[in-house]
């Protein structure tokens, strides 16, 4: 049995310590949020955060992450999951990703979305660390994920509209 | 009894009307449709809702107490917004608030089925509506109607649905007020109606309290259709309804289904076009643990053969596909390169004859007399779609039956390839069509589907989850046709095009897709595919030719976004191009001049024009490179796009686009802000065609295989995509493939223009000389 952190709660689970946490997370725990796009880290649908980084769960055996604590899109999305472990950093994570997917919805971001948990894993891991980040900032974050249908313009729009949120 | 007659284009239905037994969901007495005409759009034959709840008037609406209105919708969502259109379109008719509506994926029924499809595969020139086009889409319809294909692809949707889902949102609406108007003793003309409140004088009433009245709800057969100068939701910008599931991981697609004891498949398929499996040990794959079952695969619907492994997790599976040793026997195939395509291309471009698609005046006269004969030959490659969602699909398989949970643009011929399989009546396989994590055309396969069910048919009674790695996807694809074509142009003294002539050659997608797919109409040679956006175009050529060379070559091919225009745009758009630098004209007036029968597109090319400041100099990028610009037009799937791209080239001589000014008119606009959306959609997928992908065979394999192989443009890569559309009360044109083709052209042309050098092949590369 392996002892994963995820979304606030503790799960045992029994698999091969070798297994990414991206099958586990989907498999094992059920949270589909998280997407598998290449398995080999190119494109970035498997972006979760563990200890509040950005991370591919699809290259990340689940030996890797130890007590790390591990947010999924599921983890900052629904306002239940956290709460019987939420500190500061968690709740400073939250108003960033409620933020996110205000602007996400608004800007009307996502086409066929299958890539945009990814993308809004990795806005509300930019805006945690940089609360006004320039254009060049958002391509630096972004550049690892793919969109096939091209949000990238409304992606960037978005990032700049939930900062502006979260300054006031 | 007197037979039914609906008549959908006059919006009046004489139907006899009696009482269905029981009770609808909520308490309405359903009062209903028993014998229905054939052709008729608006009523299932089972008035059953496939809905939780809520009262369904007809087969694309229901009511719930609560005053939710639900639209069923047959269209695969894919990232076009069709939902979202849909959902306008009916709510439009219906005058309830935007707020009241969710959607529901339809099951498969005969008045979902697509009849603009196969209108829009005939060989007719857009312009010319003559008495044969005019029988042939007649009988088109017909045909489709009987066999009741559901598909969404070829930018169909709002055209195919225009009529049928506003005529049933008009009938909801006289449905409801009719009954209130009885309650009321009133008439219906003394009641309106405003955001799911129906009122007359004083008194009003709910939708939801309608339905939950338990009032007989008897069918209206008259209603009217607002004219638009009504619409209140029809053209203007609205978020899509799918928005706040898509950016909180909520959104369910295929791969996200968890039916209860879902197992996993994984699959490796022949490297080789054309092989086969030889030998593989089965017994090291089960002796893993985890390992369920080890299934031969023969490759169904146009796919290639291989072995399967089921097991209780994918990543198990997968690790045991490697413990399989699967030997390979190559087949006749495993010489073939891209060399020899493009060879074999080229040489039966050149050749005499082919079918003709168009032809107008004496084309050989014409550039024998011309002033100036301009010729080039242009090329491009196959492509992979890589959907962001690899393809994968989830069956339950039982004696008598099975479930499918899938996301696919063909909801029809995937229940018909999962009932082959199975040996089942097609009646009894449940296809749930999930969300699409991209369509773009490979998901109009089978191939994938008919495989599951070969696997799942090794574990009855058990859901097999059965999903392709990237590089399955890639290695698997039915590639859009690699393409040669020969174009020849004449000018006149004064600079002005005489003659067209242009040759493809390529590999015909509609007779290989009928036949891994079984659909017998697409025997019928009428499909204009290759050669779309070459022979339809608004420019008015004195004499013009266009011709066709059906090549056979074993790579599978298949429809990839815009199929035919997408690579045809780029030949015709950046040979106008050529014509007008030969003619020593302004490419923007030079087509200006080519379209003087056509005000439509030229409005567009005008408007796209303007918007761009294509009369201006264009400052200079931010490292200081200087700025060319590109321009290109193109009529596709009933609506017309040009654009204006900005082209730079870094220190490295790479090709940077900076911005797209795209102007577009598709008729009336239903939903401005998803319009748009397609439009960026559209430059984006096309770019990365146009600057980056290529499929390439070596010894029979396709060398690709992931996103590193096969790259996609990034965010940094991302031009700035303006948009600007036509006013228009037209009806509807397609949006989902339109922006696409003319980017390709609009770039090389301002390649041109920065560089002086003619890019003829994509993806697009600059020789390495220094400018």
């Amino acid at each position: 049995m392996i002892t994963l952190h995820v979304n606030g709660r503790t799960h045992a689970v029994d698999v091969p310590p070798e297994t990414p946490l991206l099958w586990v997370l989907r498999e094992e725990l059920n949270a589909t949020g998280t997407k598998f796009g290449c398995g080999v880290s190119l494109c970035g649908a498997c972006t979760v955060h563990l200890q509040g980084r950005p991370i591919r769960s699809c290259v990340t055996p689940i030996s890797l992450v130890g007590d790390g604590r591990i947010t999924t899109i599921e983890g900052v999305s629904l306002p239940t999951v956290n709460a019987e472990s939420a500190d500061e950093t968690d709740t400073r994570r939250r108003s960033v990703a409620s933020a996110v997917q205000q602007a996400w919805t608004a800007r009307s971001v996502a086409q066929c979305g299958y890539c945009q948990s990814g993308m809004v894993m990795a806005a509300i891991a930019l805006l945690t660390e940089n609360a006004s980040p320039s254009d060049a900032e958002i391509d630096q974050a972004f550049a690892g994920h793919i969109c096939r249908c091209g949000s990238y313009q409304r992606l960037r729009a978005a990032v700049h509209d939930a900062a502006k949120a979260l300054a006031v | 009894m007197n037979a039914p007659h609906v008549d959908v284009g006059h919006s009046r239905v004489k139907r006899r009307t009696f009482l269905l037994a029981g009770l609808g969901a909520s308490g309405a007495l359903l009062l209903g449709w028993s014998v229905l005409p054939p052709g008729q759009r608006l009523y299932r034959a089972s008035r059953e809702s496939p809905l939780g709840g809520g009262v369904l008037l007809n087969g694309w609406v229901a009511i719930g107490a609560d005053d939710r209105v639900t639209v069923i919708v047959p269209k695969a969502e894919m990232g076009q917004g069709v939902h979202t259109a849909l959902a306008m379109m009916l709510a439009e008719e219906l005058d309830c608030a935007w707020e009241q509506v969710r959607i529901e994926q339809s099951p498969i029924d005969a008045i979902y089925a697509n009849l603009t499809v196969g209108r829009d595969a005939l060989p007719f020139h857009p312009d010319e509506r003559g008495v044969i086009s005019r029988s042939v889409s007649w009988y088109s319809d017909k045909l489709l109607r009987n066999v009741g294909l559901m598909i969404t692809g070829g930018s169909t949707s709002v055209r195919d649905l225009w009529n049928p889902v506003r005529d049933a949102g008009g009938l909801a609406r006289a449905t409801l007020v009719d009954a209130a108007a009885t309650e009321w003793g009133v008439s219906r003309a003394q009641c309106r109606v405003e955001n799911g409140v129906i009122r007359a004088g004083d008194r009003s009433m709910r939708f939801g309290e309608v339905v939950a009245s338990g009032r007989p709800l008897a069918p209206a057969t008259t209603w009217n259709l607002k004219e638009p100068s009504a619409y209140r939701l029809i053209g203007t910008p609205r978020a899509r309804l799918d928005a706040a599931a898509k950016s909180d991981g909520s959104a369910a697609f295929g791969l996200d289904v968890r039916p209860a004891g879902l197992v996993y498949a994984a699959v490796t398929m022949s490297p080789t076009i054309g092989g086969r499996v030889g030998g593989f040990d089965a017994a090291a794959a089960k002796a893993l643990r985890g390992v369920r079952e080890v299934v031969e695969l023969t490759g169904r619907n146009g796919g290639a053969p291989g072995v399967a492994v089921i097991a209780e997790r994918w990543t198990v599976a997968t690790k045991a596909i490697g413990a399989l040793n699967v030997q390979w026997h190559a087949g006749p195939e495993s010489t073939l390169s891209s060399q020899q395509v493009h060879d074999t291309l080229r040489t039966r471009a050149v050749e005499p004859g082919g079918r003709t698609f168009r032809r107008v005046g004496n084309v050989d006269e014409s550039l024998a007399s011309a002033a100036a004969v301009i010729e080039a030959t242009y090329d491009v490659p196959y492509l992979a779609h890589t959907t962001m969602e690899p393809p994968n699909c989830t069956i339950l398989a039982r004696a008598d039956g099975a479930e499918v949970w899938v996301g696919t643009q063909v909801p029809t011929q995937a229940r018909g390839a999962v009932a082959e399989v199975l040996g089942v009546p097609a009646e009894s396989v449940n296809v749930h069509v999930q969300l699409l994590g991209g369509g773009f055309g490979r998901r109009l396969e089978v191939d994938f589907i008919g495989q599951a069910a070969e696997i799942a048919r090794a574990m009855p009674g058990v859901p097999v989850q059965v999903i392709w790695t990237r590089e399955d996807d890639v290695q698997h694809d039915f590639y859009r046709p690699a393409c040669v074509s020969v174009l020849r142009g004449g000018l006149d003294a004064a600079g002005r095009v005489v003659a067209l002539h242009a040759v493809n050659a390529s590999q015909p997608i509609v007779p290989a897709y009928g036949a891994r797919n079984g659909v017998a109409l697409a025997r019928f040679d009428v499909h204009k595919s290759s050669v779309e956006g070459l022979f339809d175009q608004p420019y008015a050529f004195p004499a013009m030719r266009v011709s066709h060379h059906a090549v056979s070559l074993p790579v599978p091919i298949g429809y990839w976004r815009a199929v035919g225009h997408s690579h045809n745009a780029f030949f015709l758009e950046s040979f106008v191009d050529e014509l007008a630098f030969a003619a020593q004209q302004d490419p923007v007036a030079f087509r200006r001049a080519l379209l003087s029968d056509h005000a439509r597109a030229r409005r567009v090319l005008e408007l796209a024009a303007e918007r761009s400041g294509w009369s201006t100099t264009p400052s200079t990028a931010a490292d200081g490179a200087r700025v060319a610009r590109g321009v290109a037009l193109h009529r596709s799937f009933g609506s017309i796009c040009a654009q204006v791209a900005e082209v730079s080239l870094s220190s490295a001589r790479e090709i940077r686009v900076h911005r797209v000014t795209c102007a577009v008119d598709c008729g009336v606009a239903i939903n401005p802000d998803g319009i748009a959306q397609q439009m960026e959609s559209g430059v984006v997928y096309g770019l990365t065609a146009a600057l980056y992908s290529e499929i390439t065979i070596d010894r029979g394999q396709v060398q690709q295989r992931n996103f590193d192989g096969y790259r996609a443009l990034r965010i940094g890569e991302c031009p700035v995509v303006d948009t600007f559309i036509v006013p228009s009360n037209d009806a509807p044109g397609g949006i989902g493939e339109v922006g696409l083709p003319p980017i390709a052209p609009a770039v090389a042309n301002a390649v041109f223009a920065l560089t002086g050098e003619r890019l003829r092949s994509l993806p697009l590369r600059l020789s390495k000389a220094t400018s």
